[in-house]
């Protein structure tokens, strides 16, 4: 735990990427297996189910302190997060544990679940006395379940990378789906490429960027690939030993909420790996994003939502074939073989070819873009014809060419109430982007939720929040949102160095975290774009 | 009867005409130290400690009628007995003990009760009623011990040194930084300064208090005299453009706030360091206790919070209405 600790104070110590990937390398080179897979684990955003309620912390803690309740409220106010006031309030006696992290997480964290009250608050109170400061805060954030330090998932993947010798796309892979955190999976996890494949784990997602100029900077319109950009979730539909496997690209397996689609993956060849966009679709068209939100998160459907909403796959790509990585050969090949691929599959239009919007000049395809709304698309997709399949998000190949170029998915940092006829409800929210490991704010917005949807945002923000500044909260980064905006330009009023015009929430994106967000680098592109 | 009452210029004593810490000019003011919210301009006369007094000489005009005073030093004014006496707090800081007929009373100002080098140590003062202020007055403030606060600023600036970077050590101009200085190891490197805190240095260094050699940061010309450098500035600085000249650096913080993480992230600093000149919470409680007094006002702070703590301890606790400011996160305006 001792050392856990000291890596977990050195990734709060510094701001800049490198140094915290330094401090993870460092740290997953010494680490016995057995400890370092649950820093894996925590570190790469896997969180602790909450073991301890809040209310029973705040107790046992305050009477450990020798304190009154209100005491520690007050403390609590100050301080803004249970795991630290907790930390500051108990006695500093000097004390340091021996013990492994995995030994705590394995023998004392997880067998608290289930257990009675007064096991529980024993348990907690042996562990606050055994802990030293630093370890008891980490030990307090696990026993919370908000373990967010600054490190993303990518920062692991980049210092597992350095310490095995392995590309980030390796590791990136191994890590995809589900695992269990044990020295076996962490020996497998650094073990010397052998194009293993579990049966489950999808492809790290190949993400584009908003296309941020005129797409006749991208060269000779011949050498791209352009697509209808639909409106869905993104999705890998696996079929492998007989079994299929849909995941969303925030890694949820979304099996048994999509029959319709499991019904005709069977009839998939033995090793096929789809990637497509999940979506509602009627006839020749789709339905609008908000009747697909009818089916997410519903895990038993009934004849009549079957019916109303059914939901097709529009396939792009095809990262496996016949159980083989096809990743590197060049697009128009994959495409083609995932053309007749799906030629051969009677799905009954469910999976779906995502075709070419064939064009001779960049002009054909700006005309045709001036229709994506009338066709349910959000824009096109430029694809360079002889682009691989790489990994997570890489400028230059896969472009994002929108309709309205200037969106942003942003996370949500701070609310305040709103007035009138929205008065004593959160609506008012301040949105971040991601700068190194940090969020910058970047635009306010009030408008464009449902309300239904405030109501949800507004019960998160009573929830979640992690400061109070008069009206204003801080809340836990957790929720993103596309921001949509008329025009940006650079300004030195503001933190991110620009400012925009009209931002409004142009969806809640229910299935993004907050690590999916974009980053300034990418809102600062968008500057040129606007002509500022 | 009381001794002292809350108006709307400052504590004030009727039976000897005189304010403390007034926050509007007044006739006579008695000065508890000489931070920024303590010290009001244009008083026609003012009181201070003998220690205190070339500080405060640099916060008010030159023809301001200031008279120093020895600690524990009694004076008559106008029948009332004040005295004087350390607060621990900055160089001449001083608490004001007040007695008029057998009854006393005492102001704290600021203060700490932890070792600091640069000025005279915090005494105990027996009263009945105290004034404490209460910066800190959350049980959540618990000052680590200095020698292990400035080995970590070492171990700070030495791997700076190593990855190429100058040491940005951010504190307040008067008070804080000397007290920083008094820590450093000046073998580490060479140690800097900021212009505002180069002036309060050689007014402790005129006092008599010995510190280590110190270059301004401006009087330099080359670069390479910068390097491995630590340099010494006031918590407003690392806003300014003046940061510019250092080239690659790291900051850090000196404060009580830095305890909590929140307060550290929120002003993107890389470092915090907790090195307050106020009491914390154990050391506050220990302070009233050791003053016997029976009736405790408390000020600037959570003053709220540590008068009902009080009150639940048995004593006559209120929490009053100040001006005063204590040690605060963000850069405080018109502090140089």
């Amino acid at each position: 735990m001792r050392s856990f600790a000291r890596l977990y104070a050195a990734l709060d110590e510094t701001t800049a990427t490198g140094e915290k990937i330094d401090a993870l390398a460092e740290y997953f080179r010494h680490a016995p297996p057995r400890d370092a897979v649950w820093a894996v684990h925590f570190l790469g955003g896997q969180r602790p189910k909450r073991l301890v309620g809040a209310a029973r912390l705040r107790l046992w803690a305050a009477a450990e302190a020798g304190i009154p309740d209100w005491l520690f409220d007050e403390s609590y106010q100050a301080v803004g997060d249970l795991a630290e006031t907790i930390t500051l309030l108990l006695p500093d006696t000097g004390v340091s544990s021996d013990l492994s992290l995995a030994t705590w997480v394995e023998e004392r964290l997880l067998p608290l679940r289930g257990q009675d009250e007064e096991v529980q608050r024993r348990e907690m109170v042996r562990a606050w006395r055994e802990l030293g400061r630093q370890e008891r805060y980490v030990w307090n954030k696990l026993i919370t379940g908000s373990f967010r330090v600054g490190a993303s998932a990518r920062m692991v993947e980049r210092a597992l990378a350095r310490v095995s010798g392995l590309s980030e796309a390796v590791i990136a892979h191994r890590l995809m789906g589900a695992w269990d955190p044990t020295p076996e999976f962490f020996a497998r996890l650094l073990a010397p490429d052998d194009q293993d494949t579990d049966t489950s784990r999808p492809y790290p997602f190949f993400l584009a960027y908003a296309l941020d100029r005129e797409p006749d900077a991208l060269g000779d319109v011949a050498e791209w690939s352009a697509e209808w950009k639909w409106d869905g979730i993104r999705a890998q539909l696996i079929r492998r030993s007989g079994r299929t496997f849909i995941w969303s690209r925030g890694e949820e397996l979304m099996n048994g909420r999509f029959p319709e689609l499991e019904e005709v993956a069977a009839l998939l060849p033995e090793g096929t790996v789809l990637d497509g966009e999940l979506l509602p679709w009627i006839g020749a068209s789709p339905l609008p994003f908000a009747q697909l939100q009818r089916r997410i998160g519903r895990k038993t459907i009934g004849k009549k939502l079957l019916a109303e909403v059914p939901v097709v796959i529009v396939a792009y790509d095809l990262p496996e074939q016949g159980g083989v990585d096809v990743r590197q050969l060049p697009l128009d090949e994959r495409q083609a073989r995932l053309a007749v691929l799906l030629q051969g599959t009677a799905s009954a239009g469910r999976l779906r070819f995502s075709a070419r919007v064939e064009a001779a000049s960049w002009d054909d395809l700006r005309l045709a873009r001036s229709h994506a709304r009338e066709m349910g698309a959000e824009g096109l997709m430029l694809k360079r014809r002889s682009s691989p399949y790489g990994v997570g998000r890489r400028r230059g190949d896969w472009w994002k060419w929108k309709v309205m170029p200037l969106s942003v998915d942003a996370v949500l940092m701070y609310a305040q109430p709103g007035s009138g006829r929205r008065a004593g409800l959160f609506t008012d929210y301040t949105f971040g982007v991601w700068e190194g490991g940090k969020l910058v704010s970047f635009a306010k917005a009030y408008s464009g939720l449902t309300g239904d949807e405030i109501r949800r945002v507004d019960a998160f923000v009573r929830r979640n929040t992690l400061e109070k500044f008069g009206p204003v909260r801080t809340v836990k980064p957790e929720l993103v949102f596309e921001l949509a905006f008329e025009g940006i330009q650079r300004s030195t009023r503001h933190k991110s160095g620009v400012a925009v015009r009209f931002p409004r929430m142009a969806r809640w994106r229910t299935d993004k975290k907050p690590e999916d967000a974009d980053t300034i680098e990418t809102v600062r592109a968008l500057l040129s774009d606007a002509g500022a | 009867m009381t001794l002292l009452r809350l108006t709307d210029r400052g504590l004030y004593c009727a039976a000897g005409d005189f304010y403390i810490d007034p926050w509007a000019a007044v006739d006579r003011a008695v000065v508890t130290h000489a931070h920024g919210d303590h010290v009001t301009w244009g008083c026609n006369a003012y009181l201070t400690s003998t220690e205190g007094f070339g500080v405060l000489g640099t916060r008010l005009e030159h023809e301001a009628s200031v008279q120093g005073v020895t600690y524990g030093e009694a004076l008559n004014l106008g029948g009332v007995h004040v005295s004087l006496h350390p607060a621990g707090h900055i160089l001449g800081s001083s608490q004001v003990r007040v007695e008029d007929a057998g009854e006393v009373w005492v102001v704290s100002g600021d203060y700490k009760t932890e070792p600091d080098p640069t000025c005279t140590p915090f005494e105990p003062v027996p009263c009945h009623t105290f004034i404490t202020e209460s910066t800190f007055g959350l049980p959540i403030y618990h000052w680590p011990s200095g020698p292990a606060v400035f080995d970590d600023i070492h171990a700070w600036w030495r791997a700076n040194q190593v990855a190429g970077k100058a040491t940005l050590l951010l504190g307040y101009a008067l008070g804080k930084a000397q007290r920083l200085l008094a820590g450093l190891d000046p073998s580490v490197g060479p140690i800097l300064t900021h212009g505002s805190v180069e002036r309060m240095t050689e007014v402790y260094r005129a006092a008599g208090v010995a510190l280590p050699p110190t270059r301004h940061v401006g009087s330099i010309e080359d670069r390479a005299d910068r390097l491995g450098a630590l340099v010494l500035a006031p918590p407003s600085a690392d806003a300014t453009t003046w940061v510019r000249r250092l080239g690659a650096f790291s900051a850090g913080f000196a404060s009580g706030w830095m305890a909590v993480r929140g307060a550290r992230r929120r002003r993107s600093i890389d470092r915090g360091f907790v090195v307050s000149d106020h009491v914390d919470w154990p050391a506050l409680l220990g302070a009233i206790r050791e003053t016997g007094a029976e009736r405790v006002w408390v000020t600037h702070g959570y003053s709220a919070v540590v008068a009902r703590w009080l009150r639940e301890q048995g004593l006559d606790a209120v929490a009053i209405q100040t001006r005063f400011e204590g040690e605060r996160d963000e850069p405080a305006t018109g502090d140089p």
